[in-house]
């Protein structure tokens, strides 16, 4: 059943994510592209692309965009919903103990854990964005000559602009019109 | 702070739950880039324009829906309903942050599977695919940095482990993060390895 298997794999998410909708992203991979194979790692990266340049929450946006793409609207409503569960009742537990006793607790602990953890894998998601920009494929290349130029000079140029804060809509919608420049050059040479 | 002294926003205010699905809605609907934005913008209208909390508990609050698992701007949607109105209030609020990107999404992600087979728009898609990229790396850089600074061993550890054996080694994901959470719960309870 696929609406179970949304709602399920994405309260996974919901639980583990810590650290606000960057954090969701290694995790959804990992459910959606990894496991159960909805979908390509291009497609992923589309969908984190325009879940950053949509309005509301990030990791809501890709959520409710990819149950979209597996299994229509009752599949994004499933992803959203699933993904939100673990929140309202841990949101609801945590609140009482701090009424309670001003304080989280060992609840405390566990996150301090997954904090350092959540780091590791948004390094590793990047790592596999890099490698898809660049050599347009899913695993390290076997041939690491075969690079897209069109990726190399947008990457490079992107990663100048974010170390100098250039805004999210600006570097998206800027990086769309080189590609679209790049790729016409690039097909008319060829 | 006691159960007693805390008082039903719900209770007191007309149109209450109208005015916080409303609110909350708008905000979500229109506020582009996520939670960091969604929740200053919550507390205006919480807090300085309806006068329904206060400041300091706000603030309180939001560090419990920074800190814990899930999406910021729901979790704290979720906490400042529930503080306010109880499990009705919380689900209003989460009701009214996540229908506007459902909406949003679901009609964007039609026209995706119209357009991206497009030559064009697939052009324009790779380039800002790179762009996406780029945005990752830098907060990957930004995370690392900042976990450096501190020279914790533990959190260092838990990285290069939790690195290692996500991107060579294939472990699945739902396995380290439970294993980290029981090494957090075990040894990083003091107050040090907190933010």
């Amino acid at each position: 059943m696929i609406y179970l298997t949304l709602f399920w794999e994405f309260a996974k998410v919901g639980i583990f994510c810590v650290g606000g909708g960057y954090a969701s992203m290694p995790l959804i991979q990992a459910a959606v592209v990894d496991t159960y194979r909805w979908m390509s790692l291009g497609e992923f990266v589309d969908i984190f692309t325009i879940s950053q340049m949509t309005p509301g929450p990030i990791g809501i946006n890709a959520a409710t965009f990819a149950g979209m793409k597996i299994a229509g609207i009752p599949g994004a409503i499933c992803a959203t919903v699933g993904f939100c569960t673990p929140s309202l009742i841990l949101g609801i537990v945590l609140a009482n103990l701090f009424f309670r006793y001003g304080d989280i607790g060992p609840i405390r602990g566990i996150l301090n854990g997954l904090r350092p953890a959540v780091v590791a894998l948004i390094a590793a998601a990047g790592i596999s964005f890099v490698i898809l920009a660049l050599w347009n494929v899913e695993t390290l290349p076997e041939d690491m000559a075969a690079v897209d130029p069109l990726g190399v000079i947008i990457l490079a140029g992107s990663l100048a602009a974010v170390r100098r804060k250039v805004g999210v809509i600006k570097l998206l919608a800027g990086t769309g019109v080189a590609g679209l420049v790049l790729g016409l050059i690039q097909q008319s040479l060829h | 702070m006691s159960n007693e002294e805390m008082k039903n926003v719900a209770a007191v205010c007309p149109n209450f739950y109208w005015k916080l699905f409303q609110s909350t809605f708008l905000i979500s609907a229109f506020t582009v880039g996520g939670g960091f934005v969604i929740i200053p913008l919550l507390r205006a209208k919480y807090v300085d324009e309806y006068g329904w909390l206060s400041d300091k508990e706000t603030l309180n609050l939001v560090s419990i829906a920074q800190s814990m698992p899930g999406v910021v701007a729901v979790n704290a949607s979720i906490i400042l309903g529930y503080r306010m109105a109880g499990i009705p209030g919380a689900l209003t609020a989460l009701a009214a942050t996540i229908l506007p990107p459902l909406i949003t999404l679901s009609s964007i992600s039609c026209a995706y599977d119209w357009f991206a087979a497009h030559p064009y728009v697939h052009y324009a898609l790779k380039g800002m695919q790179c762009g996406a990229t780029a945005l990752i790396v830098n907060v990957a850089i930004d995370l690392l940095q900042k976990q450096w600074k501190k020279r914790l061993l533990w959190p260092l550890t838990i990285i290069a482990g939790t690195f290692v054996a996500n991107f060579f080694f294939d472990v699945n994901i739902m396995l380290l993060v439970v294993i980290d959470g029981i090494l957090g719960l075990l040894f990083l309870r003091s107050a040090e390895y907190g933010k």
